[in-house]
């Protein structure tokens, strides 16, 4: 069951990020390696989603510079990281919870639309072929992700669990090379965890696509991941193989705490 | 005796219709149709296949998974090198393959998906045997490098590239199939001991599907639904020798969830669904009833109290006067109509439910709709096709008139014998278990208790080993038809299952399985809280609305001399759902008695002990093959008995 891990796509150099006084990170330096299952643990409040937000370019970091297959996004916003094949899906979900399962991640196609906003408000002509052709990638997606039942469902009327499921469809959507996740199995039960964890491994498997993902239960990500990022206080204090972390000095303490 | 094949019959419908639909399935969202020449083309290239990976006529090759287009496109492919199909449960866990896999020595397996393919992996080490493994879809299983497991397409691209360089072979083979070879086998999952190989032939099982298709004229412009588990012999006979037979196109859902979406896109004109899939239905639509507005539960109840006096006689032919005729229409333009459209019952021309008994409320319920109904008897040993409701003398306490070719007899014992063109061959090495059930002359004992009433209908009490005696007590003597008792239980929508105890024992009690979705629902309308089944089950209020339902089956069983004495006196409320993956339940969901009766042996005790509560703790397997444990404190509640109604003389 070898998987193919390849050069490094995703460079993090020396990123500080700090709000007024506060500094949310310190010095960060981590890569990502295409194909790889990459994980950023740490404990509340260590500076985790802020990690990802200046990848995914919500955030401009003070200092460091991220570079992404060569390129340096010092000053990029999140459209044009997107652009660039980088995704993400959001812990306190971003989805539309009015229109269907089928809209929401027709919205994830967005970027691929080429025709001119008037041909697709009438629908015509090259603006409907190209609908349709969308469309299609949404229903593989659909078909994927084993949500067939609820495609006319609007979303906010399907339990959390799916819900997770519908903001991984719209952020595949996008056809990533590189996939952020901000804790998908955040609120989740054990059932629930378990499909995710899979789809995640079947993303990663069937599209090649890279992950980097935020998650705060050990067991998964220990399970899942290729390699470990450990934060803490905005500090990286451990990075590598699940099992050279967990036998981290530095990780033991700042998840059990010392006795002083 | 019919003298065609599968095979044949796939040739025939794809010279004289090669442009019409055989199979469509929903794939990306769009039924997708495959054309008679197209199937015949794919039958071609996988029988290719299969004959250059090895399979030799007289062998079994398993089939495991969902209705796909392509793994009956493989059933069939099987057919026509004389191999021969085995369909297995898709559900059942690995361990349950191996006794089918090595009973029949099976060198070969076709399967749906990475599910399938995992638990034939687990299984590897004990059928050595199973050397080649296909899987239809792909998904997941990019990096398995497990010896002998390859793709369906790598199959079908081998067998088209030989089959273009020898293109007079499929034929060949196709004419080589004698109706008198066997055509498929199916495991009977049996409530005791190993499953069973049923052997039938092609002849067996294209006489059934022919003599059923005289029986209600049926004919290639039939649309089905194809939603049932493959390895049954109920939908072998109505998804594929019915199929092959009439030459109607067979649907295939999108997946198990969206079943009921496909049915109303579908409309199907011949329908088939166990008891339980009807008043899964039923119950849908009471709950989406309840949470309507007030006007609409009025109009609702207002027509369906008129359904319920007019529609049967109107759909038994019966005259109706010409005031209630009217309203009916009305009601139909209002409700009936719009009803059978959300069921996706819009264009059904016959339905047929079977392998239980349905509860009389439940049928009346879809025929006073407009839905024609009828019940039919069947086994998988019988090929299912023995006795067919006539359009109109539908009833919900008989099972049907004996049909073409079919024979009936009562041994002394009251056991119905079976005389039929669709008898099984045998049963699968285990000539001791053939001659059980087949005499010398051709009869098949069927197991079933019962008799034929006046109108010549078949009527079945229950099965004939399971019908017992009271011993004891002021009822000593008197008749125990468990299963009787159990389905009037399971005729309220709050039950799900029951199991009545009383054979050998001075008095009856049963456990109850409630049923989660309607009572939750009904706990929610309450603003009763709770936390999950267990403790739903276990509330004083839940304990009264059971005690009610109970009740109301004792006043009833009450009404009959005979089975007044199988009155419930005492019964409980299990923790958890019996279920088929602890081997509570059969694959078909009928119950072990013999296993509930050890597993639960503390509950029975105390039911008889005349306890009030018992602690209990049961080891439970999930669906992925963990196991872990249920425990609960379960209350036990008397109920109320009547004296029988005895008959004026």
């Amino acid at each position: 069951m070898a998987k193919k891990i390849g050069e490094v796509i995703l460079e993090v150099k020396n990123i500080s990020l700090s709000f007024g006084g506060v500094k949310a990170l310190t010095d960060i330096s981590f890569n990502v390696r295409e194909h790889e299952i990459r994980s950023i643990i740490g404990p509340n409040g260590a500076g985790k989603s802020s990690m990802l937000n200046c990848i995914n370019g919500v955030y401009q970091p003070q200092q460091g510079e991220i570079t992404f297959r060569g390129q340096h996004f010092k000053h990029m916003n999140s459209r044009q990281v997107a652009e660039m094949g980088v995704a993400r899906t959001f812990q306190n979900l971003a989805l539309f919870k009015g229109m269907s399962v089928l809209d929401n991640i027709m919205t994830g196609r967005n970027l691929h639309m080429k025709s001119n906003l008037f041909l697709q408000a009438l629908r015509w002509g090259p603006a409907e072929r190209e609908e349709i052709a969308q469309r299609e990638k949404v229903e593989r997606i659909i078909d994927f992700l084993e949500i067939q039942a609820y495609r006319k469902t609007p979303v906010g009327r399907l339990p959390y669990g799916l819900q997770k499921r519908v903001d991984l469809g719209r952020a595949l959507a996008m056809e990533p090379t590189v996939l952020l996740l901000d804790e998908p199995m955040a609120g989740m039960n054990v059932e629930e965890k378990q499909d995710m964890c899979r789809f995640i491994l079947d993303v990663n498997d069937e599209f090649g696509t890279t992950i980097v993902l935020i998650e705060h239960d050990m067991g998964v990500v220990m399970d899942i991941s290729d390699r470990v990022v450990v934060l803490d206080y905005g500090k990286k204090i451990g990075d590598g193989a699940p099992d050279e972390v967990r036998q981290n000095e530095d990780v033991i303490r700042a998840y059990l705490g010392t006795s002083h | 005796m019919t003298s065609t094949t599968f095979p044949r019959l796939l040739l025939d419908h794809a010279a004289q219709r090669p442009n019409d639909a055989a199979l469509r399935e929903k794939e990306y969202g769009i039924w997708q149709a495959l054309s008679w020449a197209q199937l015949a083309e794919l039958v071609c290239a996988l029988a290719h296949g299969l004959h250059q990976a090895g399979v030799q006529r007289g062998q079994h090759v398993i089939v495991v998974g969902e209705n796909r287009p392509r793994l009956a496109a493989s059933m069939l492919a099987a057919q026509v090198l004389g191999a021969i199909p085995v369909p297995l449960y898709q559900d059942a866990v690995g361990a349950e393959f191996v006794f089918p896999i090595n009973n029949a020595e099976v060198a070969f397996a076709i399967v749906e998906d990475q599910e399938q393919v995992d638990k034939l992996i687990e299984i590897r080490g004990q059928c050595p045997q199973l050397t080649h493994l296909w899987y239809d879809d792909p998904r997941g299983l990019r990096n398995y490098d497990e010896p002998g497991v390859a793709p369906l397409d790598s199959l079908i691209a081998a067998g088209a590239a030989a089959a273009k360089t020898q293109p007079q072979l499929f034929r060949e083979w196709a004419e080589r199939v004698k109706p008198d070879d066997v055509a498929a086998m199916f495991f009977t999952s049996g409530t005791t001991g190993n499953p069973k190989g049923v052997v039938h032939s092609h002849a067996t099982l294209i006489d059934r599907a022919q003599a059923g298709a005289r029986f209600d004229k049926l004919g290639s412009h039939e649309e089905v639904l194809a939603y049932l588990p493959p390895a049954w012999i109920g939908q072998n006979i109505f998804s594929y020798a019915q199929w092959l037979a009439c030459g109607y196109v067979v649907n295939c859902p999108e997946s198990a969830s969206t079943v009921s979406i496909d049915l109303k896109e579908i409309g199907p004109t011949y329908y088939f669904a166990p008891p339980r899939v009807f008043e899964g239905l039923l119950t849908s639509v009471m709950i989406r009833m309840e949470d309507a507005g007030s006007l609409k539960r009025w109009l609702f109840a207002r027509c369906m109290a008129l359904a319920q006096r007019v529609g049967p006689a109107l759909m038994d032919g019966k005259p109706v006067g010409a005031l209630d005729k009217l309203k009916y229409a009305l009601g139909n333009l209002l409700i009936y109509g719009p009803l059978r459209n959300t069921l996706g019952f819009s264009r059904v021309r016959v339905a047929y439910t079977a392998g239980e008994a349905i509860g009389p409320d439940l049928f009346s319920f879809y025929r006073s709709i407009g839905i024609n109904l009828k019940q039919l008897y069947g086994s998988t040993e019988t090929a299912v096709f023995v006795c067919l409701q006539p359009d109109n003398e539908a009833r919900s306490d008989t099972v049907g008139v004996p049909i073409d070719g079919v024979e009936i007899k009562l041994d002394a014992s009251g056991e119905i014998l079976v005389k039929s063109p669709g008898l099984l061959k045998g049963y699968y090495k285990n000539e001791a278990a053939t001659n059980e059930v087949l005499t010398a002359e051709g009869w098949y004992h069927t197991g079933d208790a019962g008799f034929i009433d006046a109108s010549g209908h078949l009527k079945i009490i229950d099965r004939a080993k399971d019908v017992g005696r009271i011993l004891g007590g002021p009822n000593d003597g008197a008749m125990f038809a468990p299963k009787y008792v159990e389905n009037k239980l399971k005729f309220f929508a709050h039950i799900k299952e029951a199991v009545a105890l009383g054979d050998k024992r001075e008095r009856v009690c049963a456990f109850i399985n409630i049923d989660f979705e309607a009572v939750g629902n009904w706990a929610e309308r309450r603003n009763l809280p709770y936390a999950g089944y267990t403790d739903l089950a276990q509330k004083p209020e839940v304990y009264e609305l059971i005690r009610e339902c109970v009740e109301k089956v004792n006043a009833d069983l009450a009404q009959d001399e005979l089975l007044a004495g199988s009155q419930i006196t005492r019964f409980l409320i299990l923790h958890k759902e019996l279920d088929a993956d602890d081997g509570e339940l059969t694959r078909t969901r009928k119950v072990r008695r013999g296993a509930i009766a050890e597993k639960y042996a503390v509950l029975i005790d105390a039911l008889y002990g005349g306890k009030s509560s018992q602690f209990i703790e049961t080891a439970v397997k999930f669906e992925d093959g963990r196991s872990g444990s249920v425990s609960a404190d379960l209350r036990i509640m008397d109920t109320k008995t009547f004296p029988a109604v005895r008959r004026a003389a």
